[in-house]
């Protein structure tokens, strides 16, 4: 547990991505298979569910401190992070346990799940006592499954290669999945991904997924594109949808599909459980699952007129289910719009030209015949501008813009460049005027900053006899650290009222803030809901007077 | 009557008609310590405790109206008796005790518990009412003796020398760059000074303080081979500026008590935060409050909200005085945690 908190010290202390590999690759060398199964399990983003409720062990930590509730939640307001808060407060010890990161994890944490609060009571102090200040912070996070340290995947992946001296893509396969609730790591586990490579590497796999190839955002001109990317005939042009991005793999008679965080999420769309009778084993398909309702009536060719795409918070909903009665299926159903084709007849197509994968991919679909698996429709257009103008839909038929992939590029691994390039051309965003009203202050990074805020636009024109400011947006991005720290500092001087952990100030900051979709809410005050909203630019040139108004955004509604 | 109440001036002692760190220029001004935010130009008329001379001159000007008193000697002034006691802050820096009618007053200025070599210890005042501050008044401020964190500094000195990297620790210019020099192992290789740190060593140096044999960094080549093993004292402005290019490959540190939040660590964003703080931790406060006996207390810059609802749990009398101290130019980088709402 020590050296997995020491890791996480060294980690969290650099920036410099050399420095994170050399940790990350001394911590390897020198643990444990068992440990270091559950070190590459939390550094590639795993997070068991959580452990214990967090209201228990701000009780306990209120209690085993000896502080008033309030000077904890006092405490906790100024670090901004409840398990760093509980470290501070409990009485510092001396590092007493010699375990390593699995006994910790498997022997005294993962019991904890379910306990009742008397006997979590008497455990948790028990095991609060053996740590360190450090690895008590880590041990609280790994409970509250907040552990977070700035390492990518792919980070990790090369750590783990350069010490089995493989190659890192073959290390990114075998880590697909890794992190999956349904993957317990074990010392076995750990030494398959270090294995050097065998003859059956393939055949080993069972359901396991491909590594997904990533997009690059694209935002260049359309005048520069012919410079960039040359003719738009060597490009397969797609929609960017607005959906979950799943691989679809068939194999020994089985189904299994993935989400792009690699978590297996077969049994939350039941409708595409028929995909196990149509494709055959063998057969890798990567696409998007959208809420897809198919024109009613009118044209036979939904595709041709409009994509009946139904916006991504639908399927936002249904994914916050637990369970998926009859009724949901029923208004929220789904399908999969197929792109790519990554293994066919058992063998690996990521090699094989982009065209050529999509033309097996329609075989494929046509051979299926199954009315939840669809070719994302390809489009076609005489050169970059004509595909800009077709681009200009993007809005109306619920998609995000443009994918471009080049025709003759292999399917690659990650956000890697050196195997082709996919890009996404997305429409610019939705954008309105709008007033900084409340504010919070941060976590992490930007504890003790007012960091996150709420906006507000008016509830009527400029000229209306009276009218005020209704919220409609959190936003806590897009400003640089000097920005957000002049906007702190204005915070704290307009700050009217605090209501616990959120001040209300006078209006006087305008900003401009962006965001992908709009939809009605009977949530929000002001009826309005808006998709990934952040601040795009600081209007210091705008006086509050000069917001935009909820007819703005009703506009934008259509 | 109060001994002292807050004006828009400063605090002010109404029998002595005086003020205490005033943030405004007055006519008579009595100084608790050298920290810009304390001690501002201006004033007419200045009283401080004797060993903060020197550093008072030096920042404000030699030619200042000053006057000054041992530790612990009394002063009568208008029927209020004053003296000066350690408060373990910086050098020179003092508590003000004011005796009038029976009445005793202990403003505190900026202080600080463990003794550190560099400047009298903390001695507490039997009072009646204490100003305190409140700076890291917060339970989740407990310093580590700092013995510990001295080694921990000279492990990272260390470290980088053997990689041959500079190692450039960010403090603040005037207390916590000598303490850390007074503290730290110096046969572990050549210290450099930032030009804002050499002439507050050459004060300490002249008042009798021990402060290792430092190079000023303006006189070191680049190309230097003790750059690679060196460790580098400079103040906080100067670690986002291009004067840091001269050490090529370096690793930074910063010293300060907020050093012990992970998230002021980050934004901070260096190699390595020490928690070191020339100000009291939260038992500091705590302890420092019994000790005077005072049934009274006032609270100043900070997290004084806190501290003032704490202290009425604990049966004491306290209220907060707003003040203009905390936002020392070099403490400005750093946001302060906030103060929370007195309940009445």
């Amino acid at each position: 547990m020590k050296d997995f908190a020491e890791l996480y010290a060294e980690l969290d202390a650099t920036t410099s991505s050399n420095a994170k590999l050399a940790a990350m690759q001394s911590y390897f060398a020198q643990a444990a298979p068992q440990d270091a199964a559950w070190a590459v399990y939390f550094l590639s983003g795993g997070r068991p569910r959580q452990l214990v409720p967090v209201r228990v062990l701000r009780e306990l930590a209120v209690e085993f401190s000896g502080l008033q509730p309030w000077l904890f939640e006092e405490s906790y307001q100024a670090v901004g992070d409840m398990a760093e808060t509980i470290s501070l407060v409990l009485p510092e010890t001396l590092h007493s346990s010699t375990d390593g990161l699995a006994v910790w994890i498997e022997d005294k944490l993962l019991p904890l799940r379910g306990e009742s609060p008397e006997v979590l009571a008497q455990r948790l102090p028990a095991l609060w006592a053996q740590l360190d200040r450090h690895s008590l912070m880590l041990c609280i996070k790994l409970i509250t499954g907040s552990f977070r340290v700035g390492v990518s995947k792919l980070l990790v992946t090369r750590a783990l290669a350069s010490m089995a001296g493989l190659d890192s893509k073959r290390v990114a396969q075998r880590l697909v999945g890794y992190t999956d609730l349904s993957n317990r790591p074990s010392a076995a586990s750990y030494l398959k991904l270090i294995a050097a490579e065998s003859s059956d590497e393939h055949a080993q796999r069972g359901g396991q997924p491909y590594p997904f190839f990533l997009a690059h955002a694209l935002s260049q001109p359309v005048e520069q594109f012919e410079n960039l990317l040359g003719p738009a005939s060597n490009w397969q042009v797609e929609w960017k949808w607005d959906g979950i991005r799943a691989q679809v793999v068939k194999r020994e008679g089985r189904l299994w599909i993935w989400s792009r965080g690699e978590e297996l999420v077969t049994e939350r769309f039941p409708e595409l459980d028929s995909l196990v009778h149509g494709l055959p084993d063998g057969t890798v398909i990567d696409g998007e699952i959208v809420v897809w309702k198919p024109a009613q009536s009118g044209t036979q060719d939904a595709f041709a007129a409009s994509p009946a795409v139904q916006p991504f918070a639908l399927l936002q909903q249904r994914i916050g289910r637990k369970t998926l009665d009859r009724k949901i299926l029923e208004e929220v159903p789904v399908v999969i719009l197929a792109y790519d084709l990554l293994e066919w007849a058992g063998d690996d197509w990521r090699n094989q030209p982009q065209d050529k994968r999509r033309t097996q991919l329609e075989q494929v679909i046509a051979t299926c015949n199954n009315p939840v698996l669809l070719a994302s429709p390809v489009l076609t257009g005489e050169n970059w501008f004509d595909l800009a103008r077709q681009r200009e839909s993007s809005r109306s038929r619920g998609v995000e813009g443009m994918m471009l992939k080049a025709r003759d590029a292999l399917y690659g691994v990650g956000r890697t460049k050196d195997m082709g390039t996919w890009w996404k051309w997305k429409v610019d965003p939705f954008s309105v005027d709008a007033v900084l009203i409340y504010a919070q202050r941060g976590h992490g990074r930007r504890a003790s900053l007012y960091s996150d805020y709420t906006f507000a636009v008016w509830d009527g024109p400029p000229d209306a006899h009276e009218r005020t400011l209704v919220p409609f947006a959190k936003a806590y991005s897009g400003l640089t650290d000097e920005e957000m720290r002049q906007v702190d500092s204005i915070v704290r001087k307009t700050t009217v009222e605090k209501f616990g952990p959120v001040s209300s100030v006078r209006p006087s900051l305008v900003f401009e803030l962006g965001f992908e979709g709009i939809a009605l809410s009977k949530r929000h005050k002001s009826g309005i809901a808006v998709r990934f909203p952040r601040m795009l630019r600081w209007r210091q040139d705008k006086s509050v007077e000069e917001a935009d108004n909820l007819a703005t955004l009703q506009d934008l509604l259509g | 009557m109060d001994l002292v109440i807050a004006r828009p001036e400063g605090l002010y002692c109404p029998a002595g008609d005086f003020y205490i760190d005033p943030w405004r220029p007055v006519e008579r001004a009595v100084i608790t310590h050298a920290h810009g935010d304390h001690a501002r130009g201006g004033n007419q008329h200045y009283l401080a405790a004797a060993p903060g001379e020197g550093i008072l001159r030096a920042r404000l000007g030699q030619d200042i109206n000053l006057q000054t008193l041992p530790y612990g000697q009394r002063l009568l002034h208008h029927g209020v008796t004053l003296s000066f006691h350690p408060a373990g802050h910086v050098l020179g820096s003092a508590q003000v005790r004011l005796e009038y009618g029976g009445e005793v007053w202990v403003a505190s200025g900026d202080y600080k518990i463990e003794p550190d070599g560099t400047c009298a210890p903390f001695e507490p005042v039997h009072c009646h009412t204490f100003i305190t501050e409140s700076t890291f008044g917060l339970p989740i401020y407990r310093w580590q003796p700092q013995a510990q964190v001295f080694s921990e500094i000279n492990q990272w000195w260390q470290a980088n020398a053997v990689a041959d990297r500079t190692s450039v620790l960010l403090c603040y210019s005037f207390g916590k760059a000598q303490r850390i020099l007074h503290g730290i192992d110096a046969s572990l290789g050549p210290i450099l000074v930032h030009g804002a740190v050499e002439p507050l060593n050459r004060v300490y140096r002249e008042s009798g303080v021990y402060i290792p044999p430092t190079i000023y960094a303006g006189d070191v080549q680049k190309s230097d081979p003790i750059m690679r093993k060196a460790l580098v004292i400079a103040p906080p402005s100067a670690g986002a500026s291009t004067w840091m290019r001269r050490f090529g490959d370096y690793s930074d540190g910063f010293a300060s008590g907020w050093m012990r939040l992970r998230g002021t660590r980050r934004r901070r964003g260096v190699d390595r935060g020490f928690v070191l703080s020339d100000h009291a931790d939260w038992p500091g406060l705590l302890w420092a409050i019994e000790q005077t006996g005072a049934e009274r207390v006032m609270v100043t810059h900070g997290s004084v909200g806190v501290l003032v609802r704490h202290l009425r749990e604990q049966g004491l009398d306290a209220q907060s005085f707003s003040t203009e101290y905390g936002d020392d130019e070099e403490d400005a980088a750093l946001t302060e945690p906030d103060t929370a709402e007195v309940q009445p």
